[in-house]
């Protein structure tokens, strides 16, 4: 049966078929829909980790206790899991093992643009790359017979395209894999030196037995057509190639590490002209170039930046494009905001009015930073507000510390965030952080994350109390304030500021987007009393903008949060009689 | 069957841009067709400006549209309609719910809303069938169903049965809203065929 299936479904279903049974990740766009689709299917446990790190080495140990596992992550995700993923390749597996990593080429969602394939690289790893859903579910079934038959886990990379890209997909049914006996081996899997020693010479070998797959691999596929230029690709830009060229000599590689050597060689033999087509770095590139063969186009054409297109290949290549029309004047961009009735606004129109200096963190709450709040100073990774806190009024100073906080969504500090007050408590530091609980893993699209009390497949599960944590790890100052209430908020900040102590303020309200949130009747403007003063606009809410000189507040957009009636200082701004 | 085609959904995170695509390529799977749809989730439907690509043909590779490749753009609000203009084909057509909302740079005052978008796009030769999906969606009982009387409109470009694109409506949205949507889906294609007489 045919199916479209997202790229993240296909391959979700693709460890359905393969029998996987351990699903550990960390939501991250564009990964996030694989474990949740995963989640979706009895046979599999799944779970949401608290980082991407925890999310490796759980599935690392349920691949060492002889099932096929799984973890998924964004390509920043595997930064902070890069420490097991490097051992993980000294001890192999036993259930076979796949890891997920999706990258984001062009930055939709993204506060960097790395390219994953250096990491499989670096740690000696075998990685699948698919073209489309079909691929996705073919690659991951067969990513868990290559891992089995090379004891390595096997890296599965996508990109935004692929990940979030829905094409027709034949469903299998489930291979049920039988749990391996854990057999007892501190030579493979305790890696101290004296083990790990014996373990780098086995992982050499690996590499040179997976070059010779490569070189036969069925998913390195040669497609010979017009032999006046060859192109090497994989993986979506395989897909723009084709739509440019359909008749073209392509060599598709479905196995990006290791490459294969003789197979390319071959390939350019036949081929006038050689041209290597890939997004982001020039890995393909390099490696014929270090094997000596010739390459007639790459990197100087294509560049290093964002994603590629079927029209900036052609462009690139100097071919026709199709023309177009424009529209003749700026049409001003439409950055994402902050949704109308979002908690994270009132707290950053505070900040922004103590002018304090704000260390920002990953979330919805980095569009904090965009004007008009404009109220973020800085956004790293996950969980370097606090840390990044600490440095900060460290090196300025104790005086620094009374005007400088750092903020952090709730996921985030699970994350990565505690670690960072630990830091800061342990130290004698005396930062001010800010937690903002909205109850969810907001950007990714609503995920559980160990403070809501419920798992990925929304059973009831215990919640980390943040007061608690924060109080256990030596925060004094612990205080909950509501971030809609403007002048109860402002006060507690501007009050723990001066507090030479570590505090915490965990600004708590449910993200408006939930559906158990109560949207309430939106507000009107009444224009006799408005002065058109503006004030209502410095909150940077979606649904109020300025018509024939007066505020006016879109009826479909509002949410009746109030933000905006506690602003105005004319009282222009009302809620509907009766409601 | 003939070359690939390329429809554009275009808005503001938030309008429903990702339902129309899951109807649209419900309705082309099955009359039999190789489709592709490429979404944007994650940061951008937080309010931004969304984009979703949906091609069909006997065979597709690219799963994402181009400057001046799409036969069609849905586009759900007009700022969308100049923004993506450069990606329709030359004698493609932008169906268009004519609404303005206005973006952060504008509600801050740093730019201003471009007048006329409609009348200037025309001048230029583009082909516009607008119309104001909000209040058929209103109509229909439910301001969010703009996205389905704007697959009506398309729906009237085609040449797929009624009954395909109703069973496709049905396929994608909880039982408890298909009344609405069968309702907003009737009217935006009942607006389209009187434009197309």
């Amino acid at each position: 049966m045919k199916q479209l299936l997202l790229g993240n479904a296909a391959v979700a279903r693709g460890l359905y078929e393969a029998g996987c049974r351990f699903v550990s990740a960390y939501p991250g766009t564009p990964s996030t829909e694989i474990p949740e689709a995963a989640a979706k299917y009895d046979e599999i446990y799944a779970e949401w980790a608290p980082n991407e790190k925890v999310a490796m080495e759980a599935a690392i140990g349920a691949s060492i206790g002889g099932a096929r596992s799984f973890c998924a992550m964004k390509h920043v995700g595997l930064n902070v899991a890069a420490d097991p993923l490097f051992t993980v390749s000294y001890t192999g597996v036993n259930g076979g093992m796949v890891i997920a990593v999706a990258d984001d080429p062009g930055m939709h969602s993204s506060q960097n643009e790395q390219d994953s394939r250096h990491y499989a690289i670096a740690a000696k790893l075998p990685m699948l790359e698919p073209s489309d859903s079909g691929e996705c579910l073919e690659f991951t079934k067969l990513a868990y017979d290559i891992s089995e038959q090379f004891d390595a886990p096997v890296i599965l990379r996508t990109c935004t395209r692929i990940a979030h890209s829905q094409s027709a997909v034949e469903l299998g049914e489930r291979v049920e894999y039988e749990l391996k006996p854990f057999e007892k081996n501190p030579g493979k899997y305790v890696m101290m030196p004296g083990n790990a020693i014996k373990r780098h010479p086995i992982i050499e070998e690996r590499t040179q037995k997976l070059v010779e797959y490569a070189e036969t691999a069925k998913i390195n596929r040669v497609e010979m057509g017009d032999t006046s230029v060859g192109y090497v690709t994989s993986g979506t830009c395989y897909q723009y190639l084709r739509d440019c060229f359909p008749n073209a000599s392509v060599l598709k590689l479905g196995m990006v590490n290791p490459l294969p050597v003789q197979l390319i060689r071959d390939f350019a033999e036949k081929v006038d002209k050689l041209i290597v087509v890939e997004e982001l770095d020039p890995v393909i590139e390099n490696h014929l170039r270090v094997n000596g063969i010739r390459v007639d186009g790459g990197k100087e054409l294509f560049g290093m930046c964002g994603e590629l297109s079927q029209v900036k290949i052609k462009r690139a290549l100097g071919r026709e494009t199709e023309s177009f029309v424009e529209f003749d004047e700026p049409v001003p961009p439409r950055p994402p905001a902050l949704c109308p009735g979002c908690p994270h606004r009132g707290m950053f129109f505070t900040l922004s009015k103590l002018d304090v200096n704000v260390m920002g963190d990953i979330g919805c709450y980095t569009l904090g930073a965009l004007p008009p709040l404009g109220a973020v100073d800085t956004t790293v990774c996950m969980g370097a507000s606090i840390s990044g806190a600490h440095g900060f009024n460290t090196a300025r100073g104790p005086e620094s510390a009374k005007k400088t906080v750092a903020v952090i969504g709730d996921s985030t500090f699970m994350h990565s965030g505690v670690t960072g007050l630990i830091d800061i408590v342990y130290n004698k530091g005396v930062s001010t952080v800010i937690i903002l609980d909205n109850s969810i893993t907001g950007m990714t699209g609503h995920q559980h994350n160990p403070t809501t009390g419920k798992t990925i497949k929304g059973e009831p599960a215990p919640a980390v109390s943040l007061e608690k944590l924060c109080q256990a790890v030596g925060v004094k100052n612990v205080s909950v304030c509501d971030p809609y209430k403007l002048d109860e908020f402002k006060s507690l900040v501007s009050a723990q500021l001066q507090i030479e102590e570590p505090s915490v303020i965990i600004a708590r309200r449910p993200c408006i987007m939930l559906p158990e949130v109560k949207i309430l009747p939106p507000l009107y403007v009444d224009h006799d009393k408005c002065k058109s003063c503006r004030q209502c606009m410095t909150i940077g809410c979606p649904a109020i903008s300025f018509a024939d000189k007066k505020a006016s507040i879109d009826q479909t957009l509002c949410v009746g949060c109030d933000l905006c009636m506690q602003m105005c200082k004319f009282g222009a701004i009302l809620k509907k009689e009766g409601k | 069957m003939s070359e690939t085609k390329g429809i554009m959904i275009v808005g503001v995170g938030g309008q429903g841009t990702l339902l129309a695509s899951r109807i649209l390529g419900s309705v082309l799977t099955s009359q039999g067709y190789d489709v592709k749809m490429s979404e944007v989730h994650g940061m951008s439907q937080r309010g931004g400006s969304v984009v979703t690509y949906v091609k069909f043909g006997e065979r597709v590779y690219s799963p994402i549209i181009d400057l001046g490749e799409a036969d069609y753009i849905l586009a759900f609000e007009r700022l969308e309609a100049a923004r993506w203009v450069p990606y329709l084909k030359k004698d493609g057509t932008i169906i268009l719910n004519d609404r303005a909302i206005a973006p952060m740079p504008v509600i801050t005052g740093a730019m201003s809303y471009p007048e006329d978008i409609v009348q200037k796009l025309r001048d230029k030769g583009v082909s516009i069938i607008s119309s104001d999906a909000l209040s058929m969606a209103q109509d229909a009982g439910n301001a969010k169903s703009v996205n389905v009387v704007l697959i009506g409109v398309l729906s009237a470009l085609t040449d797929f049965s009624e009954e395909v694109w109703q069973d496709a409506i049905a396929a994608c949205v909880k039982p408890k809203f298909l009344d609405v949507n069968k309702k907003a889906f009737a009217l935006g294609r009942e607006y389209a065929l009187k434009k197309l007489k």
